[in-house]
């Protein structure tokens, strides 16, 4: 079950680096948590700030940072797309209905919020992200869940999504056969049936090993 | 190989849980079942990289509607009614962490920080809200007799979906938008048709599994 086959099957599925692009310019090395942080910071910015010139300033302000990380243009513009799309949709609405500072204040939120997040996303490993998580998520030991039964799940849970993608291709593969393909009872009831089954013989082959107690 | 439809649902049905025929269909006790965290964390685990595989595959075309839906929301509350409120919105959960740190496991292939800042964040922090009241309250039906138990999930589902899934996330894009409560009501009214659609598939699949494992049922930690 080789991720090149599922690759091949699904090409949404990138693999477990995810949307990162590499580099090393300064947001590249910032390190996750700070970044995390930072993001937020201008989550609450747009939230605060009121009024278009306020919203067009932290725009131009994360366009300059993002245009600092050296990223691709083109992968940057393809992520941004659909964000854009709604951007102008709600733009129009709002300068129809409440003028169009309102109209500016809503779409250059939407818009800076969304490229802020995305910047973070091209340039930090979701590996390290992950990390900085569950080193955030220490804490919850005290209420019974070591931050190493999150790694675990994490890591079990990536490595699930090639296998159970592949089982929906078997599946939809059986019930074309069958002439089924349009049914979705007999796509999904095999698959989460299955999925059960997988997560079964998982625990079982944990357990053996001494591992998520 | 010629398959009868049903037989591939039940793959590991016969060899885990032995069904007694003469006791109309019921589960004899299952001799060994280790009930253990390993067996929960595999279970969270799975069914959260089972929603990832909802939301990744080509939407389903229904006739009759306008829009092509994804699955996403159906893998949610699957993940609810299955493994139970704590275990389900678990599951949720870690499929929302794994989602927000990077990998490309939300609708469309898409993932990363960037859906904080969408307008359809509040439905994505619902989910685990939702899938934790669908459990809840299935679990509470588990003593229904069997043929109610399709119409007893199908009623939770609509419950976390119409008390959680879509107040939230109606809430948050009127706010994202700047739109009044008439207008965003509007705007999200377009999902329920969808919606109840894959309430619908989740009674069906749900009570399938429930049927190949029963104890999912009857241990619901």
């Amino acid at each position: 079950m080789s991720r090149r086959q599922d690759r091949h099957q699904r090409p949404a599925w990138s693999g477990p680096l995810g949307l990162y692009a590499s580099g090393t310019t300064w947001l590249h090395r910032l390190g996750p948590g700070a970044k995390s942080v930072g993001l937020a910071v201008v989550g609450l910015l747009v939230l605060v700030v009121r009024g278009p010139w306020g919203a067009v300033l932290l725009l131009a302000a994360v366009t300059v940072a993002a245009a600092s990380a050296g990223l691709r243009r083109r992968n940057v513009l393809r992520s941004l797309l659909p964000i854009l799309v709604t951007a102008g949709v709600v733009g129009l609405y709002q300068w129809w209905q409440r003028g169009p500072a309102i109209a500016v204040e809503v779409a250059a939120g939407l818009v800076t919020v969304v490229l802020a997040a995305c910047v973070v996303t091209a340039t930090t490993r979701s590996d390290h992200l992950l990390d900085a998580l569950g080193r955030a998520l220490a804490p919850l030991r005290h209420v019974g869940l070591p931050p190493r039964t999150v790694a675990l799940s994490v890591a079990l849970m990536i490595r699930s999504v090639p296998a159970l993608l592949a089982t929906a291709g078997q599946v939809r593969d059986a019930a074309r056969a069958r002439g089924l393909e349009r049914s979705p009872r007999a796509l999904l009831v095999p698959a989460a049936v299955r999925t059960v089954a997988r997560a079964r013989s998982t625990g079982e082959a944990l357990a053996a090993r001494g591992l998520g107690d | 190989m010629p398959v009868a439809p049903e037989n591939d649902a039940v793959p590991a049905a016969a060899s885990r849980v032995p069904v007694d025929p003469d006791a109309g269909g019921r589960a004899l006790p299952v001799p060994v079942l280790r009930s253990s965290a390993a067996t929960d964390v595999a279970l969270i685990a799975t069914f959260a990289a089972f929603v990832a595989v909802c939301a990744l595959l080509p939407s389903i075309a229904v006739p009759n509607l306008a829009v092509p839906i994804t699955l996403q929301t159906f893998g949610v509350m699957l993940a609810g009614v299955v493994l139970g409120p704590r275990r389900g919105s678990l599951a949720v959960l870690l499929y929302l962490a794994v989602g927000l740190a990077g990998l490309p496991v939300f609708a469309q292939g898409t993932g990363g920080l960037a859906v904080l800042g969408k307008p359809s964040l509040g439905y994505l922090l619902a989910f685990p809200l939702a899938a934790g009241l669908a459990g809840l309250l299935v679990g509470r039906a588990r003593s229904l007799p069997t043929r109610w138990l399709p119409v007893a999930i199908f009623g939770a589902c609509a419950a976390g979906s119409l008390l959680l899934t879509h107040p939230i996330g109606i809430s948050v894009m009127g706010a994202r938008l700047g739109m009044g409560v008439q207008e965003a009501i509007a705007a999200g009214a377009t999902f329920l048709p969808g919606d109840v659609l894959k309430n619908v598939l989740v009674a069906v699949v749900a009570t399938a599994v429930f049927r190949a494992f029963p104890d999912l049922l009857q241990r619901r930690p």
